[in-house]
């Protein structure tokens, strides 16, 4: 490909990428590292969400099962076998092969119907995957959980941030290739009006399931990196506020972009962290989850698009504008 | 002889029949038209010869085979490529996108991705070459929601052409638009016609039109087949003209 046919939006997102490369020897603390991670972490999970709900027009209530499968496959396998790259790389193909495989299957199972079976039976199926959790102990230790070793490469803040920097990138642009597409053109045109696709002769349920398993599989390797961040599994990787928090991230950042979820994820996490930070001031800042609710409440009535939803659509009203005012 | 054939065909909601036992030949390669009072059951009809709807009875047969149980995509695919009414355009995509879509489907490329990628030129001149046919290229990058009705309406004619199939369904191809967009579908659906290579079936109020361009006109009234024949029959037909309220007949342009 010659350089030339790389649009401007393309270097403007790799000079950015490059750009947090050089972070971590600003930011030297830990806990402000480790705040980024997460923010990447949750940014590939997000973007995985979103490519149901923004691209496809399909509701998860149930997102976090993928999650959950990649850590508890990443935290299992470094914990039985041993904290190696080896046994990572393995934790990666089950982990990934499993939420293929359990995508798959609820896609199959529900995607043909109206799109709230998908959504209830994902929501039905985390919660199913939270009980195993919580009561194969053997194996999962439970409700209490267990902690375990990385391998010691990844051990240093700095190459965790390093390797989920490059996982989200590698994914932000391998999405961006997927959902630009002519295979994702027709999942948007699935969003748009799905009878109208069939009529046009596609196979909607294929599209939905590929979609769907595609989600499926980022979002287990977002899991498999938050294992990697936190060295520490409990049931909480199955939680449902999780899928809530990801899907409040897409909804702020601006649904059906990419760029949205991950400044969503940006912003969530921060004030997370920022408003719990603040308890110390004032007793108000304890309860932060009120202050949320009332954030995405005004950005839900306000900003309906979401950030980037919002600001794309000025961009493209001016264009219309000057369009307009050149031909007078 | 008879590319799609209905034998007995008929729908029912609740106690209402909408479509009653109607049986046609729709003959191949000709210009069919069908005409009706509002509500005779012409649009529910094309749901069922398109796949939307299933029938209560009887059955359709699309080359002598029968296809009543398939489903729109498979009908579509088969060759019944079919516009609607109401404008049914992705209206979050641009106007490229919507042709492009449709283009693609009909490539029969439609999950090897990396296939997408290969045909992905040919898509794109096919799609400029059909947004031309329909006048719509110096719309071709606006989203298909800024497009005024008129132009929606084009849009669907130029998905429907370019599904390619070889039987093309048009409901009310010119419903709602302004009186000098009409002439400009009118010329596509001219050019069509005058390429004698596919069976077009439309629904119209549009006297004139259908006078001028039609081989067969068929008329249903409350969900029945009242008459078939060349236009200058329908015209002359006693009970069609009773069904239109007499003299109003010629003045139907709504």
């Amino acid at each position: 490909m010659r350089l030339g046919n790389i649009d401007k939006t393309t270097w403007i997102y790799l000079g950015i990428a490059l750009a947090l490369f050089i972070v971590p020897f600003i930011l030297t603390g830990r806990s402000a590292q480790f705040i980024m991670i997460q923010i990447f972490i949750f940014a590939i999970f997000a973007m995985s969400y979103d490519l149901l709900l923004g691209y496809t027009g399909i509701i998860s209530f149930g997102h976090v099962m993928f999650f959950g499968i990649g850590a508890y496959s990443t935290a299992i396998f470094m914990d039985r076998l041993d904290a190696s790259i080896g046994a990572l790389v393995l934790a990666v193909a089950v982990a990934v092969i499993l939420a293929a495989i359990v995508s798959f299957i609820v896609g199959m199972l529900t995607l043909r119907l109206k799109s709230h079976f998908y959504a209830m039976l994902t929501l039905g199926l985390a919660g199913l995957f939270l009980v195993v959790a919580e009561k194969w102990r053997p194996l999962t230790g439970g409700f209490d959980g267990f902690t375990f070793r990385v391998p010691d490469l990844l051990s240093t803040s700095e190459s965790l941030y390093t390797l989920s920097l490059i996982s989200l990138i590698l994914i932000f642009f391998g999405l961006r290739r997927f959902t630009n597409s002519p295979f994702g053109k027709v999942l948007m045109t699935i969003r748009e009006n799905e009878e109208r696709t069939e009529s046009l002769g596609y196979n909607v349920l294929h599209y939905k399931v590929i979609a769907s398993v595609v989600s499926g599989v980022v979002a287990s390797f977002a899991g498999v990196l938050y294992m990697l961040s936190l060295r520490f599994v409990d049931t909480s990787v199955f939680a449902t506020d999780i899928t809530i928090d990801v899907l409040l991230m897409t909804i702020i950042g601006g649904v059906g972009t990419l760029v949205g979820p991950i400044l969503g994820a940006g912003l969530v996490e921060l004030a997370h962290h920022w408003l719990s930070g603040l308890s110390d001031v004032h007793w108000i800042f304890e309860r932060w989850i009120i202050l949320y609710g009332t954030v995405y409440i005004l950005v839900v009535i306000f900003f309906p698009l979401g950030i980037v939803g919002t600001i794309r659509k000025k961009m493209a009203k001016r264009t219309a504008v000057q369009a307009r005012s050149i031909k007078k | 002889m008879a590319i799609l054939e209905t034998n007995e065909l008929s729908i029912t909601f609740g106690g209402h029949v909408a479509v009653n036992t109607v049986s046609i030949q729709i003959p191949e390669k000709k210009f069919t038209s069908i005409i009706g009072p509002n509500g005779a059951g012409k649009t529910t009809f094309f749901n069922l010869l398109s796949g939307q709807l299933s029938p209560t009875g009887g059955s359709i047969y699309f080359k002598g085979s029968e296809i009543t149980g398939l489903s729109a995509m498979e009908r579509t695919r088969m060759g019944i490529g079919r516009s609607f009414q109401i404008t049914n355009v992705f209206p979050n995509l641009t106007v490229l996108e919507n042709v492009r879509v449709a283009v693609q489907s009909e490539a029969k490329v439609r999950y090897q991705m990396a296939a997408h990628f290969l045909h992905y030129k040919k898509f794109l001149d096919k799609a400029y070459e059909i947004l031309e046919k329909v006048f719509l290229t110096d719309k071709a990058e606006m989203l298909a929601a800024n497009l005024a009705h008129g132009e929606k309406r084009k849009l669907e004619i130029a998905m429907l052409l370019a599904l390619d199939t070889e039987i093309l369904l048009l409901d009310e191809p010119t419903a709602g638009m302004s009186l000098e967009e009409v002439p400009a579908i009118i010329a596509v659906l001219k050019q069509i016609k005058e390429q004698k290579d596919r069976t077009i079936v439309l629904i119209e109020h549009k006297m004139d039109m259908i006078m001028d361009m039609s081989d067969e006109v068929l008329v249903l009234y409350h969900g029945e087949l009242l008459a078939k024949g060349t236009p200058q029959e329908i015209v002359e037909n006693e009970a069609v003209q009773s069904a239109y309220l007499g003299g109003d007949f010629h003045g139907q342009s709504t």
